[in-house]
């Protein structure tokens, strides 16, 4: 398919990928392009200048540090399914990671890519906001950090501004256990609904899919019983389409919710 | 400073030989490669990123080439269908696809095939699950599976 005309950059670093966006109101990011080129392609997008962040070394790592892990913006799928460091600090991340879409996808997707899009059936955004991982955004005025749970402002929305990059995620050195459930469209496809939870103390259960943004609940308790009642009366109004009306996908956000929780708690 | 451009001269080793195509900013990598440089085994089926016949191999990573920009490709240095067999020999996948009645149309098969090429370049013994998981992201829509997974198997162990 033929997009519509377009201007190209590649940046070599951060600063170089802020003046460039800063320059051009209509300039896109270009992370992996799983998304971005293929809503090109639907003329949903049509940013004026795409700036290829491919080549930006300093967003590619993935650092284990005191506090966690330290994940650049353009760490891809792949990558994340496959670092040592990963399945040691926090293995939910990478055995996430690898459930999304293909090996394709997987190989070129990434992080960054995933939690800016913010489709709100998107894998990242749930488990990121469970597990407190914060994030870095890079602007004219330097780098601002943004909790996960404040990143997610809205449908295809998040708290990274005009002009701005979202350039890494923190995340925090497990406490307790992580969990994560969903019910896909075919083995590994789009999420119809998912639940992510982290233990840390207290159960922090996230539920994707039923709401413009993730859905955080704490949970006064961890047994199945307390969890079910705490999505219940959390009062969702998850969207209907072809795939579940609204009722399912509230039935199943229960379901999920206790079925991540015990995965959390150490009992799946 | 790496100035925006709309158009620009690219350098792509394709199958091991090197071509400079000035090509538009907006042009899919999957264009380039059937359109600009006649190497028309890489299809084009859904052109959502979705089917997988476009996959090629860049830089020995698989991809979707529908899903990227040529001008991205620039001093990349990447594998198409045609890069497979030599001299008019089919490789051992090739020969399985053909042995094993693993296509019927044959409009999936380049990308099956690579798919196939970057899982035995990584894992040379893939279980069938994990061959099964290596073609996830290649539709095929004629033959069920089957015969594809047992001629990757097949030419897994065809291989020394």
């Amino acid at each position: 398919m033929l997009l519509a005309s377009v201007e190209y950059a590649r940046p070599r670093s951060i600063e170089e990928a802020l003046t460039l966006l800063a320059a051009n109101p209509n300039g896109r990011a270009l992370a992996g392009g799983q998304t971005l080129v293929n809503v090109m392609k639907a003329r949903i997008a049509a940013p004026e200048l795409l700036v290829d962040l491919n080549h930006i070394p300093e967003l590619r790592g993935i650092r284990e540090t005191d506090e966690g892990l330290e994940l650049g913006a353009m760490v891809t799928y792949t990558q994340l399914a496959r670092t040592e460091e990963v399945h040691r600090e926090r293995p939910i991340l990478a055995d996430v990671a690898a459930q999304i879409a293909d090996v394709q996808v997987r190989n070129r997707g990434t992080v960054g890519g995933n939690v800016c899009s913010n489709d709100p059936t998107n894998h990242l955004p749930p488990v990121l906001v469970a597990v407190g991982a914060t994030m870095a955004i890079a602007g004219a005025s330097g780098v601002r950090l943004v909790p996960a749970e404040e990143f997610f402002v809205g449908v295809y929305l998040t708290a990274v501004g005009p002009g701005e990059l979202l350039t890494g995620i923190s995340v925090p050195r497990r406490q307790g256990g992580d969990g994560f459930a969903s019910v896909t469209i075919g083995r590994d496809g789009t999420c119809i609904a998912n639940a992510a939870a982290s233990r840390n103390g207290s159960l922090r259960v996230v539920l994707g899919c039923v709401a413009a943004t993730p859905v955080l609940i704490e949970m006064p308790s961890a047994d199945e019983e307390s969890v079910r009642s705490a999505v219940a009366a959390a009062e969702l109004d998850p969207p209907s389409d072809i795939h579940a009306p609204a009722a399912y996908r509230r039935q199943l956000a229960g379901v999920l919710a206790a079925r991540a929780a015990r995965q959390a708690s150490g009992a799946a | 400073m790496s100035e925006p451009v709309s158009r620009k001269t690219i350098s792509v080793e394709v199958n091991g030989t090197t071509y400079e195509r000035e090509v538009e900013a907006r042009r899919l990598l999957v264009h380039y490669i059937r359109d600009d440089l006649d190497l028309t085994g890489t299809h084009v089926g859904c052109d959502t990123g979705n089917c997988g016949a476009c996959s090629v191999i860049v830089d020995g990573t698989l991809l979707k080439s529908c899903m990227m920009l040529a001008i991205q490709a620039d001093g990349a240095s990447i594998e198409t269908v045609e890069g497979l067999g030599a001299d008019g020999e089919l490789n051992p996948l090739q020969q399985a696809f053909g042995e094993h009645h693993a296509l019927q149309c044959g409009y999936c098969t380049p990308g099956m095939l690579m798919s196939a090429k970057a899982l035995l370049d990584e894992n040379p013994e893939p279980t069938e699950g994990e061959i099964r998981r290596a073609i996830q992201g290649n539709i095929c829509r004629c033959t069920g599976y089957v015969n594809i997974v047992e001629a990757i198997a097949a030419a897994a162990e065809a291989s020394p």
